[in-house]
């Protein structure tokens, strides 16, 4: 496997000599997500090549796999020994990999409850812009030695650096789901949905959409029963079905080619925007929008601002080049830095989330 | 600029017992809670406001003065040693819980609040903040972020950065950064994951935003005796391995048992070799399932003795003993050096044989306690520093379980921070590359190195040269402090 390696060093030098971009990708599933890049002037660099489980020893609850394994071989492979990524990493094609998901930082609906994929990232091997091979972090739960670069690398888009091995904290798979539903008004689903997270519950996932609250239990097998007495509703039959339609982005509500606005915000957040169709997920904290022609970015990115938190352009057929919510001043400078550190000659996936990143 | 100089710019806009430089005022704050390092501060002020700490770190970036930061000073590491000619900044006087939000479950708080009492503000609610550092009644949530602490629950509800929202960071330009937001993500770089864990290299906290959760409605421990570390290791891994991620999980071997035993009368069993604590939480049902699980995989890994904990007393009393391990070695020994490595727990039983073969070695004795779910040991070295050379063995000794810590997958630490302590070991875990990053995310934030310098990432020339540190003798600074 150390071939693959050197020739992505070798990649990297080329394209740090020569100063021309380098698009990494593994499976392709995310190409639609971040800044529209031109990628004539660059090559892309394929990691699928270098692919499979590095250790996995289901009882330490670590796993390291190589950055081009497909999720769906990881996924297998957990649920074979009933354990998960649980922060339910969503997919986006068949052929995701482990590398996209951490690049992408993106997690789904068991989120709010569990955490993000950043909460589960032990360590990471990695090349830098300059070709340098390097390890952060570790394969154990606790570990405080140095900066912590494997989270800074989660999410970060590939424009600091070529993901090789990632080393994963995994955690059993519940004993008993189950999902319930109940009709309620947008503005009560919000305060209910509130109001459960304070108490102890073992809801993991929330959807409110179109009237519907669906909510989905996940625990040992008597806190599950005995809070879905408490709550009520009626029971979904095949809720995986539903829940991975939500993940996945192929439920109903995202088969539009307006706009997807993205807002991450304070979860009790009142219901905003009226005007636009919206499905909210983590219990209030993440509400997609399918936005009309005038709604416009400056109306959301204020609207997500005043709500505490920010807006992506997360979906859109036509070319946009201001995706994420803008920086700080001051962090805009701290970004600056830091990619100047990691890659310093700007080759790395440039532009992808912000000009100059 | 001067010493009387920097003291009278630091007068006009702080009172006069903010600013502390005569010799018998700045000897409290002459070393935190790993008193083996002391070094008496220049100066040492104490702002009560956020637009104080930015004046203080203005004139230190003007005048190029170093700037230690400094909590409660209960840190195990030395990473808030005072730099002789530098700033000591104490932020103990901002101690407000700014405001509690039940719906949101969230804490606004400042620095110098202490890790407790935010738990102790929500409690009405029903809420608290879950990482509970041994120290929880005397540190401060400033210091938990830069230190990234853990706790005896950290398995099932992860360290200070998995339940952090929001950060106020003030660089040393006095510049502020807003870290996070009020929602679970933020775009960018997770610049909240960098800051947490930095050890006061990159900037100063002056406001934190902490998620609170549910207190669960119930909790239960077991207490179970095995007659050889191997099994008692196995148990951990096939309580994990059977799908239950216990609320806490502790080891102690059998030299610990017994000083613990001989102090607190916990009620562990004297016959065992090693002792396990295993604790359920959350609502009434499901504790009652998971003990009940337990106790039978307890039962097929070979238990000698299990006792569960009939009400809140006794589970009280059996966490005493795990919780009284530091002070008990302090009791049967003059000294003890304290390790903090974190190893794959499938290495458990490889790595205690080889820390006896080392104790037999040194002919010093080590008492193990132990985060059997998170991997994370604590080989606590006992020695006499009146003795000659005991200090140094102590010292080689400790060396030795760290390096091996690497060795076998794991790390030289996971919970007390690397500090002044184990910034030489820093060079056995990381290469220069990587080193040479560290390096540079500092300057990207404080390019003149005037935070914190010295602390936590090794200069490439010490690590040419390492081999050469001394002095380690521990005397428990806090000895009203549980410690685990």
């Amino acid at each position: 496997m150390q071939h693959f390696i050197d020739q992505f060093i070798d990649i990297i030098h080329v394209a740090a000599k020569n100063r021309t971009p380098l698009y990494i990708r593994g499976g392709g599933c995310k190409d639609f997500y971040g800044n529209y890049t031109n990628k004539q002037e660059g090559e892309i660099l394929n990691t699928t090549v270098y692919s499979g489980i590095v250790d996995y020893d289901p009882a330490e609850l670590v796993l390291t796999a190589r950055a081009g394994t497909r999720l769906i071989d990881l996924e297998t492979e957990l649920n074979a020994r009933n354990q998960m990524l649980a922060f339910e990493p969503p997919y986006f094609g068949s052929t995701a990999t482990l590398g996209g998901c951490i690049a992408s930082g993106l997690a789904g609906p068991r989120r709010a409850s569990v955490g993000a994929a950043r909460d589960f990232v032990l360590g990471v091997r990695m090349l830098d812009g300059k070709g340098n091979d390097l390890r952060f972090g570790g394969q154990v739960m606790k570990n405080v030695a140095g900066y912590d670069i494997s989270r800074l690398m989660t999410g970060s888009m590939g424009t600091l650096g070529l993901l090789l091995e990632i080393s994963l904290k995994v955690l059993p798979l519940p004993r008993v789901e189950l999902t319930l539903r109940m009709e309620m008004k947008e503005s009560d689903a919000i305060k209910e949905m509130n109001i459960w997270a304070s108490k102890p519950l073992p809801i993991s996932a929330t959807c409110f959409y179109n009237n519907e609250l669906t909510l989905r239990l996940s625990g040992a097998e008597s806190a599950v029963h005995a809070a879905s007495k408490k709550l009520g509703g009626e029971k979904v039959i095949e809720d995986s079905v539903f829940w991975e339609s939500i993940r996945e982005q192929t439920h109903a509500f995202f088969q539009s080619n307006a706009p997807l606005w993205r807002l991450s915000i304070k979860s009790s957040t009142p219901p905003l925007l009226s005007s636009e169709q919206q499905l909210i997920e983590w219990g209030g904290a993440l509400r997609w929008l399918i936005c009309n022609v005038n709604t416009t970015e400056d109306i959301l990115r204020v609207t997500a601002e005043t709500a505490g938190g920010h807006a992506t352009l997360f979906r859109n057929n036509r070319q946009s080049s201001s995706v994420f919510h803008p920086l700080a001043p001051e962090m805009e400078r701290i970004h600056r830095r830091l990619k100047k550190i990691f890659d310093p000659m700007g080759i790395l996936n440039p532009g992808r989330t912000y000009q100059g990143l | 600029m001067h010493y009387p100089e920097l003291v009278n710019s630091l007068k006009v806009f702080l009172p006069p017992d903010a600013v502390l430089y005569k010799a018998e005022d700045t000897r409290p704050y002459e070393c935190d809670g790993l008193s083996a390092y002391r070094q008496i501060p220049m100066i040492v002020v104490l702002p009560q406001t956020e637009k104080e700490v930015i004046k203080i770190l203005q004139i230190c970036h003007e005048s190029k003065i170093p700037v230690v930061a400094r909590g409660a000073g209960t840190g195990l590491s030395g990473g808030a040693l005072p730099h002789a000619e530098g700033i000591l900044l104490s932020l103990v006087k901002l101690k407000d819980i700014l405001e509690i939000d039940p719906v949101t479950r969230t804490a606004r708080v400042q620095p110098g609040v202490q890790n407790l009492n935010i738990s102790k503000a929500a409690e009405s609610y029903g809420l608290y903040y879950a990482p509970d550092p041994s120290s929880q009644i005397a540190c401060s949530i400033g210091g938990n972020v830069a230190e990234n602490s853990g706790g005896i629950h950290c398995l099932k509800y992860g360290l200070t950065v998995h339940n952090i929202l929001k950060l106020r960071v003030i660089t040393i330009e006095g510049k502020c950064l807003e870290i996070g937001s009020s929602g679970l993500d933020t775009p960018g770089y997770d610049l909240l994951a960098l800051i947490t864990g930095s050890e006061g290299m990159l900037g100063i906290i002056t406001e934190v935003t902490v998620k609170l959760i549910p207190k669960p409605e119930k909790a239960q421990v077991v207490m179970v005796a095995f007659d050889d570390i191997r099994k008692a290791g196995n148990a951990v891994a096939n309580v994990i391995g059977a799908g239950i991620i216990p609320a806490g999980m502790e080891m102690m071997d059998k030299i610990a048992i017994h000083a613990v035993e001989g102090y607190v009368h916990a009620g562990y069993n004297l016959e065992a070799t090693a002792i396990l604590l295993c604790e359920s939480d959350g609502t009434a049902e499901e504790v009652t399932e998971e003990i009940q699980r337990i106790s039978e995989i307890m039962e097929e890994s070979g238990a000698i003795e299990i006792k569960i904990s009939s009400n809140e007393t006794e589970r009280l009393m059996f966490w005493a003993g795990r919780k009284a391990a530091f002070p008990a070695a302090g009791r049967i020994s003059p000294d003890y050096y304290c390790m903090d490595g974190t190893i794959p727990r499938k290495n458990l039983a490889h790595v205690l044989n080889i820390i006896e073969k080392l104790s037999t070695e040194y002919n010093l004795r080590c008492m193990n306690v132990f985060h059997a779910g998170d991997g994370n040991l604590h080989p606590l070295i006992l020695y006499d520093a009146n003795l000659p050379d005991q200090l140094k063995k102590a010292e080689e000794f400790g060396a030795k379980i760290l390096e091996m810590c690497i060795q076998v997958g794991g790390t030289i630490t996971g919970e007390h921070g690397v500090g002044i302590e184990k910034i030489n070991q820093m060079c056995s875990q990381f290469k220069t590359s990587e080193l040479e990053v560290f390096h540079a995310v500092k300057a990207a934030f404080d390019p003149d190195g005037l935070l914190n310098p010295g602390k936590a990432v090794p200069t490439l020339r010490r690590c040419a040269e390492h081999g050469a540190m001394h002095v380690h003798k521990i005397n428990n600074k806090f000895p009203e402090l549980p410690r685990f």
